[in-house]
């Protein structure tokens, strides 16, 4: 308690946009600068910036980085062929439970990038260097504390980038979906976390304002934590720590699609224990039919049984309120169910997750 | 900086109250309180005809960030809810002082005196 909040390099920058702070994970962030709903359809419709400077990005390198890699995460970079391909991945524990969801960047088998979430960074640096102890792999982990990171986001945002920024003015600028390509010393990734297009650059922190008011003046607009949990949870995807974390395995959290057990010999942390203990909950959308909102740790009741909702909001492109539910395996989507909202039953739909994708209502 | 409108009165909670020249009271959460929450989505208001104490947890404000009580700020029947900003959540955060909640016919109308003045709901939010 009461260690000051640290501050990323656009701190200032936030403030001179109005921004409106607030404590995340220990750092001093913009959860909006004025009005989230109107950023978040800035982010649907046109474009978008969020500073995410505040996640970690790490580099792993070294002649045993791709065999150390393999056994630390559930996804396999096996799978990664092209240099700068992506790959999103839960790291567990020997339980099976998630210390992190994170995206790793495949440069070569002896050189990558890791992106991690801000408020578990200290503990995936900590289980990372454990691990390689462990098993002696022969790597370098080097926190990149030195970057900053700004995520333009929507169907514009590309365009809009590469108006603002000569790094991205050749076509050869613009890497292919879920890649990553490096410019001098940016890494300009087409990732993002809302379910739109768009690009997330990471930039030495002495270059990052500069590189944010050039974004600002091509029309991209500020967007808060607040839109950028919105934007997510329509698109469907996790929040570490709210929709999963240490003490839930990936198969109840809707990442068995991450999880992969292709290779037999593949021996990664935590396999053992999904081995042992198959999922007995998926992960569902909900879309509130009555009034009202829903929230994380509400109690759904379906024909097959109890769940619980992991995350709810508003959803600015539906107009409703929409979760994420941890249900038992056998409900399915399309069924009728309940939410214990405040004291009250509400009635709600189950769906398919995602509810929103590029802009467009699939639910 | 929030607005805090001199005629009005309020509550540590953030509701302001207008007393009307009939006697009854128009109420409905401050300017500082929606900048506070965010874009609002949703308003459960109370019931025309409900009896409230003091205090009471009687209304349930929702921005897209989370969801807050309204309390009554003093004991009385509500006498009318405001349909048109259930309607239309978003006008709280348009004109909090325009978009109104619900008025209350006041149980014991020396009540309303006890309430804090604006210069004290500025001190009140300025130490936050």
């Amino acid at each position: 308690m009461n260690t000051p909040a640290k501050q990323t390099p656009l701190h200032a920058a936030h403030i001179a946009s109005g921004a409106r702070m607030v404590d995340f994970a220990g750092w001093d962030m913009p959860v909006n600068y004025g009005s989230q709903i109107e950023e978040h359809h800035a982010v649907r419709r046109d474009a978008g910036m969020f500073d995410v400077s505040h996640m970690l990005a790490l580099d792993l390198a070294g002649p045993d980085a791709t065999s150390f890699l393999r056994n630390l995460l559930a996804n396999d970079v096996s799978k990664l062929k092209d240099a700068g391909k992506a790959l999103y991945s839960c790291m567990l524990n020997e339980q099976g439970g998630v210390i992190d969801d994170l995206i790793v960047y495949r440069f070569s088998d002896a050189d990558y990038r890791i992106v991690v979430n801000a408020g578990t960074a200290d503990k995936d640096v900590a289980w990372m260097r454990k691990r390689i102890a462990t098993i002696a792999a022969n790597v370098t982990l080097q926190a990149r504390r030195d970057l900053a990171m700004i995520a333009v986001q929507g169907p514009r945002a590309i365009e809009r980038a590469q108006a603002a920024l000569p790094e991205l003015s050749t076509s050869r600028g613009i890497p292919s979906p879920f890649s990553g390509v490096r410019a001098g010393d940016l890494l300009i990734a087409r990732t993002g976390y809302t379910g739109e297009d768009g690009l997330e650059i990471a930039v030495p922190a002495s270059r990052v304002e500069a590189m944010w008011n050039a974004l600002l003046a091509a029309g991209v607009k500020p967007c808060g934590l607040g839109a950028r949990d919105t934007l997510r949870l329509e698109a469907g995807m996790n929040l570490y720590g709210q929709d999963m974390d240490d003490g839930v395995s990936p198969l109840n959290a809707g990442l068995s699609w991450t999880v992969d057990l292709k290779d037999p010999e593949r021996d990664f942390v935590g396999r053992a224990a999904l081995d042992a203990n198959p999922g007995t909950q998926r992960l569902l959308g909900l879309v509130l039919e009555d009034k009202g909102v829903l929230r994380s740790h509400m109690k759904v009741f379906s024909a097959a049984g109890e769940g619980e909702t992991t995350s709810g909001s508003f959803s600015p492109t539906l107009e409703k309120s929409v979760a994420f539910a941890r249900m038992p395996l056998a409900t399915a989507a399309g069924e009728e169910v309940e939410v214990e909202v405040r004291g009250k039953r509400l009635k709600a739909r189950t769906v398919k997750l995602p509810f929103v994708r590029n802009g467009q209502i699939l639910v | 900086m929030s607005k805090v409108p001199a005629e009005l009165k309020y509550t540590k909670s953030h509701e302001w109250i207008r007393a009307e020249a009939d006697g009854t009271l128009t109420i409905g959460v401050t300017d500082h309180a929606q900048e506070a929450l965010g874009d609002v989505v949703f308003l459960e208001l109370p019931e025309a005809g409900r009896n409230l104490s003091a205090g009471e947890a009687c209304a349930v404000i929702e921005s897209v960030k989370a969801a807050s009580d309204i309390y009554a700020p003093v004991a009385g029947e509500v006498i009318a809810n405001n349909q048109d900003v259930a309607d239309a959540p978003e006008s709280v955060n348009a004109d909090a002082y325009g978009a109104w909640l619900f008025k209350l016919k006041p149980a014991n109308p020396d009540d309303v005196g006890a309430l804090m003045d604006a210069a004290g709901y500025e001190a009140e939010i300025a130490q936050a």
